[in-house]
């Protein structure tokens, strides 16, 4: 029963931990590139999962599997993280850190107010996207969607690192943030690969939205909120602007929060990862992964 | 032919460079020299535009280079070694290198190649961060990234600074030698009696304007220039 409990645990976890990381790794690579807390982008997994409360019944009922929608979400993701990036961010860009900051609040509240009028204060449920079988391991009784979000989220982590390594697109995305200048005379166009980041963060909410959704079936206007807290806490733990930083740190949030809900006391968990997090930033401001690179002007 | 026309350029209220015209022909070597904050870099800057100009025209075989987007610029065979080296700290050698052929589509390892014969230091170092290289190396790792995109133009903005004596001969030696397999160069120096000796031009700037300009070997030869620049 111990061992059961345990297990399901350490599932549950890292279910909770990878949607964290997928979020955690849009605040980052943003960050990483121009130096900014995008405070809007926990609204875009509201906005995937409000995507996907209304196409997921046009997609059953089209006799396709539910998840397709999480197409449809990724595109209306990629469309809002770009839109607000090209018409409230870039306008704003080089008039100090302040300005950004002011400015990402803004559209935060926008967005949050906005989905108000659009679909009403009150929750709505999300239909099942997988229903999948639980199986029973060593006597724990294991979600087996929860195990396929994890491996969801493993696979895109994995294909990012790669992408962000190997590809041409990918390097540039690094070169930028050393160096505008230069990359700029290297050929590179620093617009486009910012707004590009804004793409791939974007779309990486839309996929933690349908992880989200699946797990607990409910959006608010207020979600983005709270989970973008959590995940951006993630981000900083693992080291803002490190890639594998933000899916250790996404890990580390999501597996505390079930253990101590599980172990401890429901009410505590957030106390015990802001210690965390104040401890580690003591010990290495820079966060568990992160490269002190100070700020570049 | 790079073509430099009444250029004036402003940083706010301080305006920097005064109806600046050059001309750098096919194949030439030309230098600009001029004391601290004179403009040289200002210049370099506005051609490859990472500053945008006041007034005047830059063109480079006839592509207009003020109403170009800065990113293209590159795409016309013009390289920029810029001031300070500039290479991207946080990646390795070889992807410094990758990354100076950004715009190129086709295979990079015979350019490669060709750089790490011409700088086997940076062959020995390729899977180490270009942050961690020293000085001259990373001055070498700046020239060698900007060959990279096969310019037909290369502009250099003080290679020599900060290196010592036997490296500022070696970097004078591998700019001759660039410039023996066809690339013009335009050479932005303090080092005025090097920068000279390999020019067949030069140009020289004071606070913002042309002050001379005219043959290399003359200017070497003229006294205000021995004065002001040489040391002599
Ligand atoms: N970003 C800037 N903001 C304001 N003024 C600037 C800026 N960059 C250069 N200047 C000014 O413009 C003038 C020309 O500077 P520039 O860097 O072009 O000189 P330089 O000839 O390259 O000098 P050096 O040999 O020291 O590199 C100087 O007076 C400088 O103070
Ligand atoms: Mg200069």
């Amino acid at each position: 029963m111990q061992l059961a409990l345990f297990i399901q645990s350490v599932i549950n976890g890292l279910n909770q931990g990878a949607i964290y990381a997928l979020i955690a790794l849009g605040y980052t690579m943003v960050y990483g590139i121009i130096r900014m807390i995008n405070f809007a982008h926990g609204d875009f997994i509201m906005v995937g999962a409000y995507t996907l409360f209304y196409t997921i019944p046009l997609m059953i009922s089209a006799g396709m599997p539910a998840w397709l929608a999480v197409i449809v979400a990724i595109a209306v993701c990629v469309i809002v993280g770009v839109t607000v990036e090209v018409v409230a961010y870039r306008p704003v860009r080089g008039q100090g850190s302040m300005t950004a900051l002011i400015t990402a609040l803004a559209m935060s509240l926008f967005l949050e107010n906005l989905a108000m009028v659009l679909f009403g204060a009150n929750p709505k449920s999300v239909p099942a996207i997988f229903t999948l079988p639980t199986v029973n391991f060593l006597g724990a009784t294991l979600q087996t969607k929860y195990l396929l979000t994890f491996g969801i989220g493993a696979v895109i982590m994995i294909l990012l690192q790669l992408f962000v390594k190997k590809t041409k697109l990918g390097k540039a995305m690094r070169a930028v943030p050393q160096d505008k200048e230069a990359s700029t005379l290297m050929g590179i166009h620093v617009n486009k690969i910012i707004t590009t980041t804004f793409a791939i963060g974007s779309g990486l909410a839309a996929v933690a939205a349908l992880m989200y959704c699946s797990t607990y079936p409910r959006c608010t206007t207020d979600m983005g909120s709270m989970m973008g807290l959590k995940a951006f806490i993630a981000a900083v733990l693992g080291g803002i602007g490190s890639i594998p930083g933000a899916m250790l740190g996404g890990l580390v949030v999501g597996l505390i929060e079930i253990f101590v809900k599980v172990y401890i006391a429901p009410g505590w968990y957030e106390a015990i990862t802001y210690g965390l997090l104040i401890i580690v930033l003591l010990v290495k401001p820079s966060g568990i992964l992160g490269k002190n690179v100070g700020e570049k002007v | 032919m790079l073509s430099v026309k009444d250029l004036n350029v402003s940083y706010g209220a301080i305006h920097a460079i005064h109806d600046v015209s050059l001309d750098v022909n096919d194949g030439e070597i030309v230098s600009l020299i001029g004391a601290n904050g004179a403009g040289k870099t200002t210049i370099l800057h506005t051609i490859t535009g990472l500053k945008k100009a006041q007034s005047g025209s830059v063109t480079y075989n006839d592509n207009d280079l003020l109403k170009t987007e800065p990113s293209k610029i590159i795409t016309l065979g013009m390289a920029h070694v810029p001031e300070g080296r500039h290479i991207f700290p946080g990646m390795t050698v070889e992807e410094n290198l990758e990354m100076g052929a950004y715009i190129r589509k086709d295979d990079l390892s015979s350019s490669m190649k060709e750089v790490y014969e011409r700088f086997p230091r940076l062959k020995e170092r390729r899977r180490q961060l270009a942050g961690t290289l020293s000085g001259g190396e990373q001055q070498m790792l700046a020239v060698g990234r900007a060959l990279m995109s096969k310019p037909s133009i290369l502009l250099m903005d003080e290679p020599s600074m900060g290196l010592s004596p036997l490296l500022v001969k070696e970097i004078f030696s591998i700019i001759k030698e660039v410039h023996k397999q066809g690339i013009t160069v335009l050479l932005v120096e303090q080092n005025a009696k090097m920068a000279l000796s390999i020019s067949d031009r030069a140009y020289v700037l004071e606070t913002g304007h042309i002050s001379m300009s005219g043959a290399a070997d003359e200017l070497l030869n003229d006294e205000q220039v021995k004065k002001a620049y040489l040391g002599l």
